[in-house]
């Protein structure tokens, strides 16, 4: 499946991306929608714990974000704003706190759909059941950019996670808005050429620095890409050669730029006392901390 | 792959790769070598070695041969449960040439067999398992994966694929490699269904067959 097969397909585009998977795969199309609206009730629940818990991750780095974003006035009076930053940044602090999330694609950049797609959705008082269309979409468009790269920090940079993240993100919003196949697909193509280099340089290798903050800007990046789609603006650069483009630039990326935390961010004299601190084991051990969260979270 | 491996795994955190990966993993070499794991000596190559203490890998890579799923709320708590259950294990690791740099070698003991995995996380949860036993394979358990380890002999392929025709058992792939002629081989099916109980029995009671191993579908899709 490439992009450009979505963006020619009759509308809408997420009935065309459902029929073909479930061709391949021989699963039933109604069970692949059910097992959709089922993960996105997960999703609502991180969204919710991670929005009510300041709790801090094991390294002490993040944990108190979305709250703090949330409980926070709203200065610039943009509701939508906040509440898509505010959600993307509870997804990805649940995950770092070992909670339970939905990788989409990956668990790094778990925040970016939901924080864009459901942020939205609540924006406008949309259900639920609104989104399983968009959110299928979404996961075609993921299935058509895995088919030319990796989707993994390690092998082509922080670029092929948020990137994919964002690209998802922005064609499920513009579905949802009632965008058209070829609108959707040139949202997606928008956000991912906007995204292209960006490294994978964690601090101290954990999914926390810059990794929380991140997704709450890409799922702003996404859309505002599905903005643009919506009022007929396109990506000059057809979307499956934007893909080969950042698939290239991914090979072309030093390995220390992919996720081994051997530069960028990671190596400031901040990001290497962080990692010094914790190899020192000046904390608790990693199971100690998600079980005491676990614990504490059962007891509030 | 599929759209529900897209969005999706459902798993708990911190990261899809080093995480759920790592515990898809760990479950390949749990249903391989089909009792429980005594000792597993675990080499972690590039990224995994790098970055894997802060991912989680170790715990999940465990959580996976205790037969835990991604998204089983015991996964951080592994460690403890595999000592609660008799399990040594190490780390340590290795340089395995040119794999993707999510990639680990699982080297396993039970009471009675021994099994040896050499896998990678492709991301977002995905894995591909390029080795088992010193054959190469392909394999990413998208599909339910019956794999036999037999003696090299005349018709051994034709009566496996009579026998799934006769369950009406689609064949997805199917790869087969041995060592030598008339040597140890590995005969590895990708199924559209699982096969019966019965079936899998008939399997083991040949002569030439030394295991045979069902290793159930792991991706979401």
């Amino acid at each position: 499946m490439k992009l450009e097969d979505i963006m020619n397909a009759p509308a809408p585009a997420s009935q065309w991306v459902l029929d073909q998977d479930c061709q391949e795969t021989g699963q039933d199309p109604a069970a692949v929608r059910a097992e959709m609206l089922s993960r996105i009730g997960v999703m609502r629940e991180s969204i919710e714990r991670g929005l009510q818990s300041d709790a801090a991750s094991i390294t002490g780095m993040v944990g108190w974000n979305a709250k703090g974003l949330w409980d926070a006035p709203d200065v610039l009076q943009a509701p939508l704003l906040r509440r898509v930053q505010a959600y993307a940044m509870a997804v990805n602090e649940e995950n770092a706190r070992m909670g339970r999330i939905v990788a989409a694609p990956t668990a790094g950049s778990a925040g970016t759909v939901p924080g864009a797609l459901i942020g939205v959705a609540d924006h406008l008082g949309l259900s639920d059941e609104q989104l399983v269309d968009p959110m299928i979409l979404a996961a075609g468009i993921g299935k058509a950019i895995s088919e030319k790269m990796f989707i993994s920090g390690a092998a082509g940079g922080c670029q092929a996670e948020i990137g994919s993240s964002a690209a998802m993100a922005a064609a499920a919003v513009t579905e949802l808005l009632g965008g058209s196949p070829r609108a959707c697909v040139h949202a997606a193509s928008l956000a991912l050429m906007n995204t292209i280099g960006l490294v994978c340089d964690p601090v101290g290798g954990y999914v926390e620095v810059p990794c929380v903050s991140r997704n709450a800007f890409f799922a702003v990046h996404a859309v505002s890409a599905a903005q643009l789609a919506l009022a007929q603006l396109e990506s000059f650069i057809p979307p499956d050669e934007v893909v080969s483009a950042m698939a290239e630039v991914g090979r072309m990326m030093p390995a220390a730029l992919r996720e081994t935390a051997d530069g960028g961010l990671a190596q400031t004299p901040t990001g290497l006392a962080v990692t010094a601190r914790m190899e020192s084991g000046d904390v608790l051990p990693i199971a100690t901390v998600a079980v005491l969260n676990e614990e504490a979270r059962q007891k509030s | 792959m599929s759209l529900l491996d897209m969005v999706g795994p459902v798993m708990i955190g911190p990261s899809s790769s080093h995480t759920a990966g790592a515990c898809r993993l760990g479950l390949v070499g749990h249903f391989l070598l089909g009792e429980p794991v005594r000792e597993a000596n675990i080499g972690l190559h590039a990224s995994f070695a790098k970055t894997g203490k802060g991912h989680g890998t170790h715990f999940a890579l465990i959580a996976g041969l205790l037969g835990y799923l991604p998204h089983d709320a015991r996964l951080p708590r592994s460690f403890a449960d595999a000592q609660a259950a008799g399990m040594h294990f190490e780390f340590h690791d290795v340089e395995l040439g040119q794999v993707h740099p999510n990639s680990a070698r699982l080297r396993l003991r039970g009471d009675s067999a021994t099994a040896e995995v050499i896998g990678s996380s492709t991301g977002g949860g995905v894995i591909e398992v390029t080795e088992i036993d010193g054959f190469a394979v392909r394999l990413s358990a998208a599909s339910p994966t019956l794999l036999l380890r037999y003696e090299d002999t005349v018709g051994v392929i034709a009566r496996v694929t009579a026998l799934l025709a006769g369950e009406q058992i689609n064949i997805a792939t199917l790869l087969c490699t041995r060592k030598k002629r008339g040597g140890d081989a590995l005969l590895v099916i990708e199924l559209d269904a699982l096969p019966s109980a019965e079936a899998l029995a008939w399997l083991r009671n040949w002569r030439e067959m030394q295991w045979v191993r069902l290793l159930p579908k792991l991706m979401d899709g």
